[in-house]
């Protein structure tokens, strides 16, 4: 049965997705003049691991970074503005840098840019939390349709979709394998029902 | 599930839902900025016909922290000293438009009533129920024994629970039970027998009338004195035991049975104390008190209640808590 499964595409593959967050850690580098001053805060689920592996790289640009200490996760859950239209979203793990953020160069880290709101719930979460010297965005995925005005620094995919597509980052820590598939396109050829 | 009304209720999943929220709750309860905007623009009602200090302050700081609105209601000074009817109380919180209630009665069952009546399509929290059902210290007393013998994550499960003192007047004695069971652990109640309630063979713990003999024997790992609710004993206390002195000696825990208990052995209380009658003041400030700890875990426990059942929007009416 060909519509059993939705058709997807796999856009980036694991060499595609680690060479996208080498490229990410040296812009990140490039734009703060060193990563000294840089903490990373990844937002749950797959922000977090991704913030990990950046880590790493940041290390190994620049030895003045502490992969360690400036490495944290921020859960926006609380933060969000569709609570009320969704069921109850179990809270999760908040851990800020062992550095602290307050007079950092604070650096989010997403998988899927989308609408822009989870970063919105993130940055109220952050105004909540200290107050960073600068908040930049990296994302591994730019899919675009944003509702607000809000945009990525760090970029590691330009990926045009539309809207009813569903593009996942699956991540070797969580989904046991790295890429990027869009599911939901319609197939060519494909007759439309 | 839309109201929290009964520990037994719960299901294990839930509890530990609730327990985990909790915990999160509580790390934003040390920021500098304790409070969320999660429940901006909802209103929470604190609807009190019993007098009540920590539960009442706990609930309003709970909704505050989630920037709820708080309505505070107390029976005394308020239309029904002049007699007014739960249900048109009910009606006119329902005109106001509340979001939440949260309900102490001096009747067993009234949280439910004002739940399933059709009064109210607010989400109904019981915050004590005469002498039946008081979910939160429940949950908080759950949280308390989670985050000192348990690790802080998962359930209870081998833990053992002495419950000592006054279970026949006890809500908090009732909850306990049918929650701390559900979640894995053990408990023994233990009181005098004019102190235990009818019945209480159905409930799924062990009783004692022997305090000396549990604390060396059993060795329980938290020990939850409950307040002589000497309030609810009409014709004074001596209609449940001979004397306060005598109370006192038999199941008040003093520093004498501190010493029997083994290291690692917490005390609770979920107050308001009677310093000198079941516990003495040696016992409640030692290092093993957690009673104050309780009260700061109230607050966390609160929030994760008002959060699980007032966040989510309408459809998630039916999905687990």
């Amino acid at each position: 049965m060909s519509f059993a499964l939705p058709p997807f595409t796999t856009v980036l593959g694991p060499e595609d997705v680690a060479r996208a967050l080498t490229r990410i850690a040296h812009e990140v580098v490039e734009r703060s003049k060193g990563a000294s001053d840089v903490v990373l805060l990844g937002i749950p689920t797959r922000g977090v691991p991704l913030a990990q592996r950046l880590a790493e790289r940041l290390a190994a640009i620049d030895p003045a970074f502490d992969p360690v200490a400036a490495l944290g996760e921020l859960d926006v859950t609380m933060y969000r503005d569709d609570l009320h239209r969704n069921p109850t979203r179990a809270v999760g793990v908040t851990r800020l840098p062992a550095v602290g953020i307050d007079g950092k160069v604070v650096v989010l880290v997403d998988d899927v840019l989308f609408s822009g709101r989870t970063i919105r719930a993130a940055l109220d979460a952050i105004s909540d939390l200290g107050r960073p010297r600068a908040v930049r965005l990296a994302c591994l995925v730019d899919r675009g349709h944003r509702e607000l005005p809000i945009r990525p620094d760090f970029v590691g995919k330009n990926l045009p979709t539309s809207t009813d597509e569903r593009v996942q980052v699956q991540l070797a820590e969580i989904d046991g394998a790295d890429s990027v598939v869009i599911s939901g396109r319609a197939a060519v050829g494909e007759e439309t029902r | 599930m839309k109201h929290l009304l009964s520990a037994q209720d719960l299901t294990r999943d839930e509890a530990i839902l609730l327990l985990d929220t909790a915990a999160q709750m509580a790390a934003t309860q040390s920021r500098e900025i304790k409070k969320l905007p999660t429940l901006r623009g909802r209103t929470v009602v604190n609807l009190f016909f019993e007098d009540s200090t920590r539960t009442r302050i706990s609930f309003e700081t709970a909704a505050k922290r989630l920037s709820a609105d708080v309505i505070n209601f107390s029976a005394k000074g308020s239309s029904v000293s002049k007699g007014e009817s739960l249900k048109d109380t009910a009606l006119t919180l329902h005109a106001m438009g509340a979001d939440a209630v949260v309900v102490r009665h001096w009747a067993s069952g009234a949280p439910h009533q004002l739940a399933h009546a059709g009064w109210l399509d607010a989400a109904v929290l019981n915050a004590g129920d005469g002498t039946h059902q008081h979910p939160t210290q429940a949950l908080l007393d759950a949280f308390t024994i989670r985050r000192h013998l348990a690790g802080g994550t998962g359930d209870l499960a081998g833990l053992r629970v002495a419950i000592v003192g006054d279970v026949l007047h006890s809500r908090v004695a009732r909850s306990n039970v049918h929650l701390l069971r559900t979640l894995g652990a053990d408990v023994t109640l233990v009181s005098p027998p004019t102190l235990l309630p009818v019945g209480v063979e159905t409930w799924p713990c062990a009783t004692s009338y022997d305090l000396d003999a549990t604390l060396a024997d059993w060795k329980p790992d938290a020990v939850m004195m409950l307040r002589v609710q000497r309030e609810r004993m009409s014709g004074g206390a001596g209609a449940f035991f001979p004397s306060a002195l005598e109370y006192s000696r038999r199941y008040g825990l003093d520093h004498r049975r501190l010493a029997v208990l083994p290291d690692h052995t917490i005390v609770m209380h979920p107050g308001p104390m009677n310093r000198g009658l079941e516990i003495s003041a040696q016992a409640a400030d030692s290092d093993r008190s957690v009673i104050v700890e309780q009260v700061a875990n109230g607050v966390a426990v609160r929030m994760a209640a008002l959060y699980l059942l007032l966040a989510g929007g309408s459809s998630a009416e039916g999905t687990s808590i």
